[in-house]
């Protein structure tokens, strides 16, 4: 069963219907820690605010990820989730984040190499870098597009899996073992994005 | 890199895609699901629907519409028209699109691009902009309402600042003085916009060749460019297009 969590964080229709495109069955939308225990799979989606992961750790789903994750469940952070894995965001200092890499995530510098830099990026963008032993990116080659809508990135780790360059590289997508997140949004990044989907829902 | 973003829009009017030169003489160019489809697989960035009559006879977004054109399509999907508040756009978000676009309602009561955003983050709100230029040129281009039938004496510049910090994620920027000609974006008016704010200008109205596209993407320092008519009837698809864009130098989404 692939539990989707329903935090409160914008819209979760595109997530759940690329889900169900793919594997048609066993994907509930959840706010119940128990339901995401039990899961063998776990989607965090999100858009918006870094506050909104306040709620996980008010209903007690950040233990029940702890756990999950701890058991060894597949965990998959979308955007907002991917940077929920950090210890925290600038966007909502005080609220803190899975704490599963290393830094916190920060906004787009308005300048970059002497030009502004616009914010939010917004737009296809490709991933480079990609590790060839990443499991989530199995089969998405270097330089593949895949679709951004963010203000705040995460930094890059030993575990980020490929970068993508604006105002300097970022983390795209981290990974490891079992603990996956992707900062673009694979339900809205056509073929590359379903490909990354089946990645997980096949694991 | 992050690229430039081809968008097609499907203008939908009783259930149809239409088309019309400078907002009238309307011509029926098909089903708005079935095109839909069409243009994502023909390397289409991001698909738009606009119900371009929902304001005119008061009356909602088709929904199903939507929730058709929605449901196997994995690009970034905006749906316009007879969004009027919070609950029309959550109705909307929940039958499949990714952004809403609001345009008299938004100009009628600004508080409601607050609120949409609040609920579904700032990058689901895209604020519309009709404009026509008037006898100073850009300077004083006016901003319209109900399907460019209304002037509102607002200035287009000044409503786009004010969008912006009200939380709007993007400016889609219609030029009703090019719209439907084919000869290409007002590059100027749209340059004026985007250097104004921080988010990202859609630019709209005018398309006609690959010229157009990169000529907006350059002088007219467009993030993203939105046509219709020249996709609908064969003229071009995004990926001729797109292959043609790269030519010229222009970094687009390819394969696609």
């Amino acid at each position: 069963m692939i539990a989707v969590i329903d935090y409160k964080a914008g819209n979760l229709t595109s997530v759940v219907k690329a889900l169900h495109y793919l594997v048609a069955r066993d994907v509930v939308v959840t706010q119940s820690p128990d339901v995401v225990r039990i899961a063998d799979k776990v989607v965090l989606p999100g858009v918006g605010h870094f506050q909104a992961t306040q709620l996980l750790t008010d209903l007690g789903l950040t233990e029940a990820v702890r756990e999950s994750i701890a058991k060894g469940s597949w965990f998959l952070g979308i955007c907002v989730g991917l940077q929920w894995l950090f210890e925290g965001s600038t966007e909502a200092e005080g609220t803190n984040g899975l704490g599963a890499f290393a830094g916190m995530c920060e906004h787009f510098p308005a300048l970059y190499e002497g030009a502004e830099l616009k914010s939010p990026h917004v737009g296809w963008n490709s991933l480079e870098q990609i590790k060839p032993d990443s499991r989530l990116l199995r089969g998405v080659a270097d330089g593949s597009f895949v679709y951004f809508t963010h203000s705040w990135r995460a930094p890059l780790v030993a575990a980020t899996a490929a970068v993508t360059n604006y105002g300097g590289a970022f983390t795209a997508a981290v990974e490891r073992g079992n603990v996956m997140g992707v900062q673009f949004h694979p339900e809205k990044s056509a073929d590359v994005g379903l490909r990354v989907f089946r990645n997980f829902v096949e694991l | 890199m992050l690229t430039k973003r081809i968008i097609a829009c499907l203008d939908v009017r009783d259930g149809r895609v239409v088309k019309g030169v400078q907002f009238v003489d309307i011509v029926d160019a098909g089903d708005p699901a079935e095109l839909a489809h069409r243009h994502a697989a023909a390397g289409a960035d991001e698909i738009v629907l606009l119900d371009i009559t929902a304001t005119h006879e008061a009356r909602g977004t088709l929904l199903e519409t939507v929730r058709r054109a929605a449901a196997r399509l994995f690009v970034p999907f905006t749906v316009g028209g007879g969004v009027r508040t919070a609950d029309d756009a959550a109705a909307v978000f929940n039958a499949g699109a990714d952004k809403v676009s609001i345009n008299s309602a938004a100009i009628a009561r600004p508080e409601l691009i607050g609120e949409i955003g609040a609920n579904f983050g700032a990058q689901a709100v895209i604020v519309a902009i009709d404009a026509r230029r008037g006898t100073k040129g850009v300077e004083d281009a006016e901003v319209y309402v109900s399907g460019g039938r209304k002037p509102t004496g607002l200035r287009v510049v000044e409503w786009a600042r004010e969008a912006e910090s009200r939380g709007a994620g993007e400016i889609l920027l219609t030029s009703m003085d090019t719209d439907g000609m084919r000869d290409g974006f007002d590059c100027e008016l749209t340059a004026a916009v985007s250097e104004a704010v921080q988010i990202p200008v859609i630019a709209s109205g005018g398309a006609g060749s690959a010229e157009h596209f990169a000529d907006v993407f350059g002088r007219g320092k467009a993030d993203a460019a939105l046509a219709a008519s020249i996709f609908h009837f064969g003229v071009t698809s995004s990926r001729e297009l797109k292959a043609q864009l790269t030519s010229a130098g222009v970094s687009v989404r390819l394969p696609c």
